[in-house]
């Protein structure tokens, strides 16, 4: 076991946890930031997708002692009020069925408009297909990071 | 449109107390019999209730809605209210939904499955609208002294023309409370309706897109313990001996408990739990075969020979029919068995106590889990409380209640709150599978083309009847054999969304397909044919309505253009489950002289469309699931033990891999029948049929990937 400081969402926390747990066990069961999922725990299907230093990584398979001085951001703070554009557009394309995978891929989502803002479609089909969504929301997801594109500055 | 996640009922009364009295009504989602009752808020508070479920509006114009049945991704819980809110003339910004915990004192059927839950409510949820419109109508009528008749409603308002008044339903309430409720009520005329058959969209949208914790793995509380559990490693293994010493050493480890041929490991945390549970020692012994699946295949064949049948179905002469045939054709058809793989494994929270037990977490059958919590703990049913969270996904895997069983055993093993988590793999290779199931189809033609004869064995694993025998083609054909054949494996089995159709409707349609070429017609001519027969001269009792398939059928045949397509492979799927018809068309297209699947355009008849959104969601959804796993699934044993252990091996449908699906809805004006299930059973034929119109390549197999001639054209 080993006293961690981490910086998650521009706030400061601290773990006591043995340095191989998985960020997002951290996350869940240690510091109540339950948005971040899990899903297979072998970063096969997404649920689990955090920033760190902006860049969208599998909390699942990221041993906590790794994030050292790293950022990291969950769903809970991709923003403030909720109005992240990926987020208005999960909302206005109506997304979700089940809602389980939906952190991940809003977190893919917006990983990817960050790095590119104006993505092709075959760049967001190739980045989405990273998610798995077991209710098969994939058509809306698509359209939904498209309108997410068209919005963003 | 704001939500209130896994509210207690009891807080949501305190809430509508607190709203400062208004109206309640009480009214029963499941006896269209029993009449509704006003009560004060008083009375509610109080909870002195003999009638079923609540829509309360304060008198802040806040209308409250409780959804009882299970949110697993179908949509109910936004269905649901916007019946009521239709009826009731509701602002919808205003209506609030909450999730109804188990109370079967007030609902009949707080389950989801069987696409059963809209067709159930529909009147019953228009009526409470109704009623409390009514109600509020002739408390403005009162006040203003006119004649309710010369009021009207719009928007959560009434209305009274002549004079100019208006007032909210939140100023109404109170009286509204006190007034007798009719005993009959005139619903909407369906032309009327402004809000259903809308696009209104998911009541969870935000609390989903924010991550706040709605799901039963995101259920924490104070003092509670972890559980990851070690189930037999194969199917066919009972337990011998454990050995714990190691795993109880290890940081974090409250304890090691055992019970039926479970081993629990329990702790402080998921990371420790799972780390503790690779140290246990466990000896397992042989108490069933060990079957692997070249043993499933040698039994699906001697049983496909040799098996005694139990007939499902039979019609006129087979025999004969057969032997006086110009022409038989002969086809098998096999599926493998399947993991559901909600995206949310299977977990449960349960503290049991001296006087009763706690329960909390995905569940599509509560009462259930009540029960056989119950049982376990020792207490009556009544001392077992339910709370329903939202569920990540079900398939019909949470329709089990072994993973309530599981916490509340360890619960009580160790006398502490506990919540059981199951790990991919533990969801993966713990069994309840879509059973793995093989058909033989047989067809008798005549010279003219006509179908004279039709046989089907089912073979299934734990499939129980593997058929639906009352489906069409039955009532089109004279002479018909319809049995089936049932093996009983160690490998458990349950019900996978749309069971046994998942599979049967791929089967038959692909095999419709086959008989339409032999006889040289059109596939869907030859559909058509056998449905005009099936209503002018009906053999047997038909089950399905003849109407509504024909004009699903027509309405795909419209909307693909069937057969007009230059360079278009299209194949076509019509199929009856769950209460709907379905009929699809799929479209392969040749690039680079491989086929590629572009489009699959789907025509639905449930009657009234609730939410347009909602459906067309459904729809496709149930499209790509059918799809995917006729593609890819495939869960294989060795020696009892599933070879497929998480998403590495077990391959899932993925964006890159989905075709376009175009929804089109029959308007009919029927009432509604669910659409969970019944978009997914025609797919693997539309797919199947559509490939081997392009490739000439028939796919008798799931997962298609796996078939030699799918080889050769993918």
């Amino acid at each position: 076991m080993a006293l961690l400081k981490l910086t998650i969402n521009n706030r400061s926390y601290s773990a006591d946890v043995a340095e191989d747990t998985p960020l997002l066990w951290v996350l869940r069961d240690n510091l109540g930031l339950v948005g971040t999922k899990y899903g297979c725990g072998i970063a096969q299907c997404g649920a689990c997708t955090v920033h760190l230093d902006g860049k969208a990584v599998r909390s699942c398979v990221l041993p906590v002692s790794a994030v050292g001085n790293g950022k990291v951001t969950t769903i809970e703070g991709l923003s403030e009020k909720g109005d992240h554009p990926v987020q208005k557009a999960w909302d206005e394309v109506d997304v979700v069925q089940c809602g389980y995978c939906q952190a991940g891929q809003i977190m893919t989502a917006a990983a990817l408009l960050k790095e590119k803002p104006k993505p092709t479609d075959e760049e967001i089909v190739a980045t989405m297909s990273g998610n798995l969504c077991r209710c098969g929301t994939y058509h809306r997801i698509r359209e939904a990071v498209k309108v997410a594109a068209s919005k963003s500055k | 449109m704001q939500t209130l996640e896994n509210t207690s009922r009891r807080s949501f009364m305190k809430l509508a107390a607190a709203a400062g009295g208004g109206l309640f009504l009480g009214f029963n989602w499941t006896n269209s019999s029993a009449l509704p009752v006003v009560v004060e808020a008083g009375q509610v508070a109080a909870g002195s209730v003999n009638f079923n479920s609540y829509l309360s509006i304060g008198i802040d114009n806040i209308i409250t809605i409780i959804s009882p049945n299970p949110e697993i991704g179908q949509g109910i819980k936004t269905a649901f209210p916007m019946v009521v809110a239709e009826e009731l003339d509701a602002d919808w910004k205003l209506v609030k939904t909450v999730q109804g915990n188990l109370d079967s004192g007030a609902f009949e059927r707080q389950v989801t499955g069987g696409s059963g839950a809209v067709p159930h409510s529909w009147e019953r949820l228009r009526k409470a609208g109704a009623i409390a419109r009514h109600l509020l109508v002739e408390a403005a009528a009162n006040r203003w002294k006119v004649p309710a008749l010369e009021c009207t409603t719009d928007n959560g308002k009434v209305f009274h023309k002549a004079s100019g008044k208006s007032l909210t339903y939140g100023e109404l309430a109170e009286d509204a409370s006190k007034l007798t409720a009719p005993k009959e009520v005139k619903l909407k005329d369906e032309k009327d309706f402004k809000l259903i058959g809308k696009s209104v969209r998911n009541v969870d949208n935000h609390n989903i897109a924010t991550g706040k914790p709605l799901f039963g793995l995101d259920f924490y509380r104070e003092g509670m313990l972890f559980a990851v559990i070690q189930r037999p490693k194969a199917f066919g293994f009972k337990l011998k001996s454990v050995d714990s010493k190691a795993a109880k050493a290890m940081p974090g480890i409250v304890d090691v408990v055992t019970f039926e041929n479970s081993v629990a490991v329990v702790g402080k945390s998921t990371w420790q739990v799972q780390k503790a549970r690779e140290a246990l020692k466990i000896e397992y012994e042989k108490q069933a075969d060990l079957e692997s699946s070249e043993d499933h295949n040698r039994i699906f064949a001697q049983l496909m020979q040799n098996g005694e049948g139990t007939v499902r179905r039979k019609n006129g002469d087979v025999e004969s029919a057969f032997k006086n045939a110009a022409k038989v054709i002969t086809s098998e058809y096999q599926c493998p068995f399947l993991a559901h793989s909600p995206l949310e494994p299977m977990n449960f929270f349960a503290h049991v106590k001296e006087d009763g037990v706690e329960l909390v977490g995905p569940t599509q059958t509560p009462d259930r889990a009540r029960a056989e919590a119950a049982k376990i703990a020792g207490v009556p049913p009544e001392k077992v409380s339910v709370e329903i969270t939202r569920q990540g996904g079900g398939f019909g895997r949470r329709l089990s209640a072994d993973f309530v069983t599981e916490a509340v055993h360890v619960s009580k093993l160790v006398k502490a709150p506990v919540k059981v988590i199951w790990t991919r793999e533990d969801d993966m290779t713990g069994g309840t599978y879509r059973p793995a199931v093989r058909y033989k189809f047989e067809a008798a033609l005549d010279k003219t083309g006509q179908m004279i004869g039709y046989k089907l064995r089912g073979v299934g694993m734990n499939a129980g009847n593997s058929t639906r025998e009352d489906n069409f083609p039955s009532g089109s054909v004279d002479n018909l054999l319809i049995d089936s054949v049932d093996h009983k494996s160690p490998i458990t089995t349950g019900p996978w969304r749309a069971p046994i159709t998942n599979f049967l409707a791929y089967a038959e349609q692909s095999f419709l397909d086959e008989v339409a070429e032999a006889a040289g017609k059109d596939p869907i001519q030859f559909r058509l044919e056998l449905l005009e027969k099936a209503k002018k001269k009906p053999v047997g009792e038909v089950k399905y309505d003849i109407e509504r398939m024909i004009a699903v059928i027509k309405l795909a045949a419209e909307k693909s253009n069937w057969g007009k397509k230059k360079g278009v492979h299209q194949g076509f799927s019509v199929y009856f489950s769950h209460r709907s018809y379905v009929a699809q068309v799929g479209e392969v297209v040749m690039e680079k002289g491989k086929p590629v699947l572009k489009n699959i355009i789907a025509a639905v008849d449930c009657g009234i469309v609730i939410n347009k959104s909602g459906s067309l969601q459904q729809v496709r959804g149930g499209v790509v699931d059918g799809m995917g796993h006729a593609m890819y699934g495939n869960m294989t044993f060795k020696e009892g033990a599933p070879d497929q252990r998480n998403f590495d091996g077990f391959r899932l449908i993925r964006m890159n891999e989905i075709p376009e699906v175009d929804v089109h809805f029959v308007e009919n004006g029927i009432s509604p029948t669910g659409l969970g299930e019944p978009a997914l059973p025609p797919t693997g034929g539309a797919v199947a049929n559509a490939l081997y119109k392009a490739t000439k390549q028939r796919l008798r197999n799931q997962p298609f990937i796996q078939e030699p001639s799918f080889k050769g054209i993918s």
